[in-house]
């Protein structure tokens, strides 16, 4: 398997990470050097094998969908790039 | 002896015994940091004044007797762990003025045990590296030097802020995360102990995540001793964790010193790999006649999957990567670049965020997730990852432990390795698979090798049996004897 630009392009815009044309052909060709030292999990054979998910040292737990560490809004904000009172705000999007 | 040459059980002690205060013990190592953290870079952001005033209460509260296992210990915090009212960078610009309102609970229950925290270790960024050259805040400079040689070493990483602070005497102690060796290989390279524990046993909340299921918490310190005191602190099941484990934790320090007699310890053909160097090779079998010496049995087993836990490591990291790493988008928090759309915002705010090796492992993730490669990448890693974990519990039927190299080599000069990054990759070829599988291992420093660099050696254990690896640890430090200090150092700026 070895990226063409386009695809270079496509993973780009996927990951929503802005390139410049000239960033591609080096980013081709990191990205088919990795890709191509990968492959070497083709020589295993995995017939049958259950994938590993996490670790397994334990089962996900669940807890009930309630608010626990509540009355914190000011601090949920508190980062926020661009806020007004007691809001995020985001750049308009809708014309 | 120096405030800053003293082991964590030891300083303990007297600060009980009042042979000096918290106050005179943080104060030598903010002074030191003051000194030579301008030069090594191992903190992002100091914190003397707040650690002074913490000094002064741990004053107090040794006076009434109060005194807990870290009462007055300073430490160093990786950059990673997000500290209520303290900057927490990740090294990236990206989280560069993140102040967290809250407290990650590994370092919430350092602070509950007494320690003072004397600053935020540099890392590489977002935990992403193995020689701690990819933050946005310049790489660190490892303390130690090759004889009669100035280059400036990598400390490793990506806990290699925290290695070269506890190796230089600017902390007792520190915390680091391991994801993939981000422990173990910074403390083989600095010549001091580290400890990944087992998957699930120490708190990932407040942590900022790399890969989820890979990432744990662990202690590096001086000793042996010194990490079981820290992971005894830092241990524990915390439900706002869902990957928590809910067992209980035993007496780590009662596990220093055990004998080993009767203790099988494997060691693995496959470690003996391509690109080993000599004197590592010499240290190891060193470190199997040591344990043979301290009673143990040595057994050789196989783990056949060992030369494919790397490739695995490089599709499921980053696939987790791409995905924790979405959230930083320049709206909720990260440094918003504006843009003429919503996508434009995102790719520029992404763009001007991330350095190169995040926004290549972001690239990679993406694209092994992506429709049409999933299955023949991040589907066919899982599989392989689990006849990872099938050779290790095949190994643990047979034997207690594992004894390996840490690393393939000593600690190299900065920008001595090629740009090709499957050639960095190769650094942590001997610690990921016990990531994979989600085992706890450490490094001990059982030598200086040819050019007068530490040497580590790794001991891999069977799931929340930290206690073996303490017990082992503890024998390889006592028949090393490893006393070797750093050319950088505290002590030796004065």
């Amino acid at each position: 398997m070895s990226l063409d630009p386009a695809t270079v392009r496509r993973i780009a815009r996927l990951a929503r990470i802005g390139i410049d044309e000239s960033d591609v052909p080096a980013l081709q060709g990191e990205l088919n050097g990795i890709l191509g030292w990968v492959e070497q999990l083709n020589e295993v054979d995995v017939e049958g094998v259950t994938p590993m998910v996490g670790t397994g040292h334990a089962a996900l737990r669940t807890r009930p969908d309630v608010v626990t560490d509540g009355n914190c809004r000011d601090a949920v904000l508190s980062n926020a790039p661009d806020g007004v009172g007691p809001f995020y705000t985001v750049p308009k999007v809708v014309e | 002896m120096s405030l800053t040459e003293l082991t964590i059980a030891d300083a303990a002690s007297g600060l009980r015994a009042r042979k000096f205060s918290a106050v005179e013990l943080v104060r030598a190592h903010t002074d030191a940091i003051a000194a030579l953290n301008p030069r090594l870079n191992a903190y992002i952001t100091t914190t003397a004044d707040g650690a002074l005033k913490a000094a002064q209460q741990a004053d107090e509260v040794l006076a009434k007797g109060e005194a807990r296992s870290l009462t007055g210990i300073p430490l160093g915090i990786k950059d990673l762990f997000c500290t209520n009212g303290v900057r927490t960078t990740a090294a990236s610009n990206i989280l560069k003025n993140f102040v967290p309102p809250y407290e990650s609970t590994v370092t919430a229950n350092l602070l509950r045990d007494g320690a003072v925290f004397v600053g935020k270790t540099n890392l590489d960024e977002f935990a992403m590296g193995s020689a701690n050259i990819t933050s946005a805040f310049g790489p660190v400079e490892n303390p130690w030097k090759r004889n009669g040689d100035d280059a400036a070493l990598v400390p490793g990483g990506s806990s290699g802020g925290s290695a070269a602070a506890v190796a230089a005497g600017l902390a007792m102690g520190a915390t680091g995360t391991d994801t993939g060796g981000s422990i173990r290989q910074p403390a083989a390279y600095c010549g001091i102990v580290g400890l990944k524990p087992t998957y699930g046993r120490c708190s990932r909340f407040g942590t900022i995540a790399y890969a989820s299921s890979l990432d744990q918490a662990g202690p590096m310190a001086r000793s042996v001793r010194d990490c079981a005191i820290m992971l005894q602190s830092m241990a524990g099941f915390d439900e706002r964790d869902s990957t928590s484990v809910n067992c209980d934790v035993p007496d780590y320090s009662a596990a220093i010193g055990r004998s080993l007699k009767g203790l099988k310890v494997g060691i693995p053909a496959e470690y003996r790999a391509e690109g080993l160097s000599a004197e590592i090779e010499t240290a190891w079998q060193q470190g199997i006649e040591w344990l043979r010496a301290a009673g143990c049995e040595i057994v050789d087993v196989s783990l056949p999957h060992t030369k494919y836990g790397l490739a695995t490591y490089y599709i499921v990291a980053p696939a987790e990567c791409s995905s924790n790493l979405a959230r930083y988008d320049g709206l909720r928090f990260g440094e918003r670049v504006p843009g003429e759309t919503l996508d434009a915002m995102y790719e520029a705010t992404r763009r001007a965020g991330f350095g190169p090796e995040v926004r290549r492992r972001i690239m990679m993730g993406t694209y092994v997730l992506s429709a049409g490669y999933y299955d023949a990448y991040y589907l066919k890693a899982q599989k392989v990852r689990t006849l990872i974990r099938r050779d290790f519990t095949e190994a643990f039927q047979k034997v207690d432990v594992l004894l390996t190299p840490t690393a393939p080599t000593p600690a190299f000069a900065q920008g001595e390795q090629s740009d090709d990054p499957v050639q960095m990759y190769l650094n942590d070829i001997f610690t990921v698979p016990a990531s994979m599988a989600g085992m706890p291992a450490m490094s001990v420093p059982v030598g200086l090798g040819a050019t007068g660099l530490p040497l580590g050696l790794q001991l891999i254990g069977r799931p929340f049996d930290e206690e073996t690896l303490l017990a082992t640890g503890s024998a390889l430090e006592q028949a090393a004897g490893f006393t070797h200090r750093p050319a950088i150092r505290a002590e030796a700026a004065k």
